[in-house]
């Protein structure tokens, strides 16, 4: 068959450079062309993003059941919201202070339960991101304030030149901290640490049988994908000027266990678009008011019923499903 | 001592709410491993339809069968509306996503959920709804020292004969041993000949139904039901049925009475504000030192 010049650009089109950088280009075009309302969805999209890649670290990489990572997302907040309206510390200081506090409780509150197996250890989680929210409302020393949360927050700064306050410059904050840390997580994922968590989510027992210390991987796996959430915590604390413990419910974690599922576990495209149509979707459908929610629960249905691996499946170390039915015969289901 | 009685007495009221949820959760997980997040929303849904029963159709009711007749018009309307519709549930939301395996169940179960929390504040309206009061005449009797509401006598005998009855089902019937089996194994009992569509069809009619007949003991014992609080008592719920070993239903009973004791106690000596954060360290405590919970037994992991 005869080469046409067009092949080239083909190949070029389909590969993954371009792709990328089709993606990039749009991000940064994007909040040109829009209002500023539309910015901040874009700027919320960014949060669920970040806390969807940080779920996926331990429920999509090593499969470990956290429906408590909102817990972790709070502390984040919090540590921010406190020092810095009672300290008056730089909210720049402290992101990476709040990776570290919520990376500090992940570890403290998780090696404890870490060898509880599937859903066992999801309702630990469960109890313990609970006890975070309802231990923010019961205002301890006085530091949290109560149901009302903490008020004031600055805005990050790097001196007086450059003073992060306006939608467009949050806009591009929460995603430079997102591509960062995609890129760092596609290198994690192909690493000796992403294929030891891999090991461990398709059987744990060989992994152990094959040397890997699996309690210590998956205790590493809540640490980072905690420091990731308290990151996006310090971000969404400075951005709201304000938190209060009924951002951080149950309810939250749920979204970001769906964000992991509907995407693909373990697959860091399938958690964007995850984020997407968590974050994006109730605010399209937002002109058919209170049908809305209706709406949204019945096209998480509908997407389990016809994309159960996720939208975007990790194609290389995809997640094996195993019938909820066994081999009963049932043919029907 | 008179207060430690009537404590544990209150704590057992609401113990009965958690247990009976709890068992819808339990016997859904024993069966197919899967947790049923809508299952807070059926209970809701039923408290719902109690209420609009009780409020409108009371009149009529009571002039034709009394208010002990309204009153069981109403559980019995609600109990079988939930039954109809956890089968309807279990056909859409659940039975299309089993091949998948249990992730994708969340999920669908979680949007499951959503529909029908959002169903209801568009029938019912956002706003709390508030059962009639008194329906049940206001008299307290006192034994010695303890005093208790009729109201609360009525509902612990219900409930206790509710769960007498399904442990009898599941512990003393032939059927009750086709769903033990189930739970246990159920390649084998396939295999045994067990109708694994019948055992499904049973624990998803079952669990909603006496999920709505908690709701309107809850709507009648607090007076003040809203359309997001079967998240509450479903949280509360799933955790006493892994209290108690999830999967395993005299273990959800007894887990839903010990968490509504224990929430009760500590709400009275330790503090109020705080009997939440007390109830989950207990869980996670039990769960440290006996992984899978008070009644559950170990299994050996299979290579």
């Amino acid at each position: 068959m005869e080469q046409t010049p067009l092949a080239g650009i083909g190949r070029l089109a389909s590969s993954r450079q371009l792709h990328i950088a089709l993606a990039t280009a749009v991000f940064l075009i994007y909040p040109f062309l829009v209002s500023d309302y539309f910015i901040d969805i874009a700027f919320y999209f960014g949060i669920y993003t970040l806390l969807g890649l940080s779920l996926n670290i331990v429920l999509g990489e090593v499969g470990l059941f956290d429906l408590g990572h909102a817990g972790f997302y709070a502390i984040g907040a919090y540590t921010t919201a406190i020092l810095n309206t009672k300290f008056g510390i730089p909210i720049l200081v402290l992101l990476p202070l709040s990776a570290l506090a919520a990376a500090l409780f992940a570890y403290v509150v998780c090696s404890p339960v870490i060898h509880l197996q599937g859903d066992y250890l999801l309702i630990v989680t469960l109890g313990m991101g609970e006890i975070v929210r309802l231990a923010l409302i019961n205002n301890p020393f006085d530091l949290t304030g109560g149901p009302n949360g903490v008020y004031g927050i600055d805005f990050p700064s790097l001196g007086p030149w450059l003073v992060i306050d306006s939608s467009l410059e949050y806009y591009f904050l929460i995603w430079l901290i997102v591509g960062l840390t995609i890129l760092g997580l596609t290198k994690l994922q192909d690493s000796r640490i992403g294929r030891a968590w891999n090991y461990i989510r398709e059987d744990e027992t060989a992994a152990n049988a094959n040397g890997i210390d699996s309690r210590s991987y998956k205790l590493l796996a809540f640490v980072m994908g905690a420091a990731l959430a308290g990151v996006a915590g310090n971000v969404y604390a400075s951005k709201l000027m304000c938190v209060s413990p009924e951002s951080f419910t149950f309810w939250e974690s749920c979204l970001m266990f769906c964000i992991v599922l509907i995407g693909g576990m373990g697959s860091i495209p399938g958690v964007i678009i995850g984020a997407a149509f968590i974050g994006l979707f109730p605010e399209i459908f937002r002109p058919f008011a209170m049908y809305r929610m209706l709406i949204f629960g019945s096209a998480m249905m509908l997407m389990m019923m016809f994309r159960p691996g996720g939208v975007w499946p990790r194609k290389r170390g995809a997640v094996k499903y195993e019938s909820l039915l066994g081999g009963t015969g049932r043919t029907d289901a | 001592m008179h207060v430690i009685l009537e404590q544990i007495i209150n704590g057992l009221t609401i113990g009965s709410f958690y247990a009976l949820i709890a068992l819808g959760y339990s016997m859904v997980y024993g069966v197919l491993k899967l947790i049923n997040f809508a299952h807070g929303d059926f209970f809701t849904l039923g408290s719902y339809l109690g209420y609009t029963v009780l409020v409108f159709g009371a009149a009529l009711l009571t002039a034709h069968f009394g208010l002990w007749g309204a009153i069981m018009a109403a559980l019995v309307f609600a109990g079988v509306s939930l039954a109809i519709v956890g089968l309807i549930v279990e056909r859409v939301a659940y039975r299309p996503v089993y091949p998948a395996g249990r992730l994708p169940a969340v999920v669908s179960a979680l949007g499951a959920s959503i529909f029908l929390q959002n169903a209801i504040m568009v029938l019912w309206g956002p706003r709390f709804q508030a059962y009639p009061p008194a329906l049940i005449p206001n008299v307290r009797i006192q034994f010695g020292n303890i005093h208790l509401t009729l109201l609360q006598i009525m509902i612990l005998l219900l409930s206790f004969v509710l769960m007498g009855t399904l442990y009898y089902i599941v512990q003393k019937t032939t059927f009750g041993a086709a769903i033990r089996a189930t739970a246990h194994d159920r390649k084998t009992a396939s295999l045994m000949g067990i109708n694994i569509n019948k055992v499904i069809l049973f624990v998803f009619t079952l669990g909603p139904a006496l999920g709505a007949v908690t709701g309107i003991m809850v709507g009648m014992y607090y007076r003040q039901i809203s359309f997001t609080m079967g998240w509450n008592y479903g949280i509360k719920a799933f955790t006493a049925s892994v209290l108690g070993g999830i999967g395993n239903i005299p273990g959800a009973m007894l887990g839903g009475l010990i968490l509504g004791v224990l929430e009760m106690l500590g709400a009275a000596y330790i503090s109020a504000a705080w009997k939440d954060v007390f109830v989950f360290i207990i869980l996670i405590l039990v769960l440290i030192f006996r992984p899978t919970g008070i009644l559950g037994e170990k299994r050996a992991e299979k290579v």
